[in-house]
């Protein structure tokens, strides 16, 4: 065995040997980016996605760049997004909605901006034993096992009859900005539950709240409500999966089926950080399109691999078989009933990696639905958001040294994209309202529970419109 | 024939003194053995030196057999009962599986030192690649970027326990002489003392962690903001028993002896040296012995709270994993922690053995 590794370490090292030989004679490594900084810390939550940076740092994609990285897990999303601010964290995995909503001041005020998406999908919204059994008799069943997607009508019901039991409905989500409010929210009122608005004086959303929803970090969700604090959550993953192997809940959605290939998190760095290094951004910047490429190469072949580096302690550490069950194309629903979800977990086909303004449009069009943001704002406002925080340039520049490196293909990358994305069809999402980037308004208006153009939140009442 | 008797005896006598010796050193290191927790180790070292076994077994007995069965009692107890408590991430783990973690962090440990050794060499490869481009401009050495092991962790803990058991020392001292001379100090300090003395370590730490960033601005390397966060919550907990017994101590400084002073007309700093000092060192030593175990648990708890480097945030970082093997880890740390906080307590007892002893000469 030791042998084996032996050999292997020096075969390793021989081709390490004669591909420096290789790039010193080519331009590649004349080309190394000159970084300002190369000692850097990052910071992430315990969930799959943050995949793209241990595999950077595990396949030594970083000190490729020149970039020596130490990877820190933090304890919530609160504190992640403040010590980037504080500039203890140079750069972190973060929330799409965390970069905008701190940008437009909404919880914290800072610049952050990104130049790279970490994923598409991933999450997923599970409801406790106890519930589940209640919903059960309101979904129909083909050979045997329920039929999918679940709509969020199935809990109407239960919901319902919590509150005439007098009974409050608590679900748990990450972050005020997390995706997972949104798609939490979004599914919710799909199937007409009221999951309650924010106001500029009431933060905790739940005016006019039908289903309570309330902040619970991503690993402690499950313990949450194995405790009866909540009756469901929506997270990331392993931490849906997770509830299905202690058997305390059961996924009854992944965010797939609400919106096919939805944005996820993003890679977050101060705009101070990105003007005063711009050569470590670009640099960071390809060892993450690097990564993501690896991560979803020759039909998801090094998933296995990496689901041993997440499965590490210092990584997201939970066992390997939990984190496996996602990652590698399936989901498993009820305990036993495992289905394909090849495109759960997606880093990098269908252009996954690139910042698309669209993407952070349509976060804030549900900061807007939900009183986030208290003011109707007009089309180009989203616009303008979106081209300060999203950063399609610094990706597209990296892209092109790791196509003329031979890393990466040509294809791989939309070069003529305004940033936009074709409109979302009405039939990739749940409630069948169709979605378009560039009319921010006009999607608001269409959805059925919701803010509307003129309306505002005044103490628990919504007015105008 | 005479001559041979008298070289056997005094052959016999110089056995028996050699012996005599040898017990009297015995005896001198029992004390010392005992300060330690190695009081065990007595006996056998009597038996070794040729002392009547059976004299010795009785001792053995008590201090060596009676805890062993103690601890296998305890043992057994653990494995027979944790696999009948099923938790949702699997049965309670037994001695077996803990000491598989045990085993398993020590590979760890290993496996993260080899892949030190090979980022250094391929950062090597890379500056010697460099430096033959004639770019030697450009070469950098950079510490390895991994994450902290188990053994790391536990030398953070020591580090930061012993740093804020330090500052609490240094402040708690002075302070415990003043108010033990003064009952002026005395009557200012005494109700801040009964007020600040029970408050959780998880209320100091929030006020800690604000004040610190907000003071501790032009960071350096040796001291990171969050081992100065640790080690402050760590001194504000862990001061008041060294202040109180050092007041207490120096509060019942014999009259006589002041008196004298007095009469003398030494200077202040002289009475504090000569006179108060050498009668109040075994109660400013017992409350030293009560602060390091006070600042022990508290580190843990503030580091778990903080998510400062140390054992704490690799109990919580433990807890957040919920692997299969998170709980049997967590209970390595509980062991380690409880096995660190004895040999702390036996290290300021032996200190305060050999400070109290020199003081009594």
């Amino acid at each position: 065995m030791t042998g084996i590794f032996k050999a292997s370490a020096r075969m390793r090292k021989t081709i390490g040997a004669t591909a420096l030989l290789g790039m010193a004679v080519s331009s590649v490594q004349a080309d190394m980016l000159d970084v300002e900084k190369d000692e850097l810390t990052f910071g992430f939550i315990k969930l799959t996605d943050m995949a793209p940076l241990a595999v950077a740092k595990e396949l030594h994609y970083f000190e490729d760049e020149g970039l020596y990285v130490t990877l820190e897990p933090q304890a919530n999303w609160k504190v992640l997004l403040d010590r980037v601010i504080t500039g203890e964290l140079d750069g972190a995995h973060m929330l799409a909605g965390q970069p905008l909503a701190a940008t437009i001041g909404f919880g914290t005020e800072a610049h952050i901006v990104t130049p790279f998406s970490m994923d598409l999908n991933g999450n997923g919204i599970t409801v406790s034993t106890e519930v589940w059994e209640m919903m059960k008799e309101h979904i129909p069943v083909e050979g045997g096992k329920p039929v999918h997607p679940i709509k969020a009508d199935a809990l109407k019901p239960v919901v319902d009859r919590f509150r005439a039991e007098g009974r409050s409905f608590n679900m748990g989500m990450v972050f005020p900005v997390s995706t997972h409010n949104y798609e939490l929210r979004y599914w919710l009122a799909s199937g007409g539950i009221h999951p309650g608005f924010y106001s500029p004086t009431d933060a905790s959303g739940q005016i006019k709240a039908e289903a309570l929803l309330s902040v619970t970090p991503p690993p402690q969700m499950p313990a949450t409500l194995e405790a009866g604090t909540i009756h469901g959550y929506c997270v990331g993953e392993p931490w849906n999966q997770q509830a299905v192997f202690k058997g305390i809940g059961v996924p009854v959605i992944t965010d797939y089926e609400i919106w096919k290939n939805n944005p996820e998190k993003v890679f977050g760095l101060t705009a101070e950080f990105v003007e005063e290094n711009p050569n470590t951004t670009l640099a960071i910047t390809k060892a993450l399109i690097r990564a993501a490429k690896w991560l979803d190469e020759n039909d998801n072949a090094n998933r296995m691999e990496a689901v041993e580096i997440l499965s590490k302690p210092e990584y997201v550490g939970a066992d390997a078989e939990v984190i496996a069950n996602s990652m590698t194309g399936t989901f498993e629903y009820e305990k036993g009933d495992k289905r394909a979800v090849p495109d759960f977990n997606v880093f990098y086909r269908y252009f996954a990696t690139y910042p698309f303004y669209s993407d952070a449009v349509w976060y804030l069009t549900q900061m807007r639905r939900w009183g986030q943001i208290p003011e109707a704002k007009p089309d180009n406002w989203y616009d303008e958001v979106a081209k300060s925080v999203y950063r399609p340039d610094l990706y597209l520049e990296a892209a092109r040294m790791l196509v003329e490196e031979g890393h990466v293909d040509e294809a791989d990358f939309p070069w003529d994209s305004d940033g936009y994305r074709a409109p979302t069809p009405a039939a990739d999402i749940i409630d069948g309202v169709a979605y378009d980037g560039r009319k921010p308004n006009a999607y608001i208006d269409s959805l059925p529970i919701g803010l509307k153009s003129g309306q505002t939140v005044e103490g628990t009442e919504v007015v105008g419109g | 024939m005479t001559d041979t008797s008298h070289a056997i005896d005094t052959r016999s006598a110089e056995r028996e003194a050699r012996k005599e010796r040898l017990f009297t050193r015995i005896n001198k290191a029992a004390g010392w053995l005992d300060a330690l927790g190695l009081s065990w180790l007595t006996p056998i070292l009597k038996i070794a030196a040729g002392d009547n076994p059976r004299e010795q077994a009785g001792e053995l007995k008590r201090v060596l057999v009676i805890p062993l069965i103690g601890i296998g009692l305890f043992i057994a107890a653990w494995a027979v009962l944790a696999p009948q408590v099923q938790t949702s991430l699997g049965a309670i783990p037994g001695p077996v599986a803990v000491w598989d973690q045990a085993v398993n962090l020590w590979e760890d440990h290993k496996a993260e030192r080899q892949k030190a050794v090979e980022f250094h060499e391929r950062q090597k490869a890379r500056n010697d690649q460099l430096v033959a481009d004639g770019r030697a401009d450009r070469v950098k050495w950079r510490d390895y970027t991994g994450r902290p092991t188990y053994l790391d962790q536990i030398a953070t803990s020591l580090v930061t326990v012993g740093f804020g058991f330090l500052i609490a020392t240094l402040v708690a001292v002075p302070l415990g002489i003043a108010s033990g001379l003064s009952k002026t100090v005395n009557g200012a300090i005494n109700p801040l003392i009964q007020i600040f003395k029970p408050v959780s370590p998880l209320a100091w730490l929030p006020i800690v962690t604000m004040i610190v960033s907000a003071l501790y601005v032009d960071t350096v390397d040796w001291l990171p903001k969050s081992l100065l966060i640790s080690a402050v919550t760590v001194t504000l907990c862990s001061l008041w028993p060294t202040l109180i017994n050092t007041a207490l101590g120096v509060a019942s400084v014999d009259k006589d002896l002041m008196n004298v002073g007095r009469v003398l007309q030494l200077p202040t700093a002289k009475t504090i040296t000569k006179l108060v000092l050498p009668s109040a060192l075994p109660l400013i030593f017992t409350g030293l012995r009560l602060s390091l175990g006070v600042g022990w648990m508290v580190l843990i708890a503030a580091e778990m709270l903080a998510q400062n480097p140390g054992l704490g945030k690799f109990v919580w970082d433990e807890f957040q994993n919920g692997s299969s093997q998170s709980l049997a880890k967590i209970m390595v740390a509980v062991l380690t922690i409880g096995i660190i906080g004895f040999m702390l307590d036996r290290l300021m007892y032996a200190l305060q053995r050999a400070f109290t002893f020199s003081a009594n000469r």
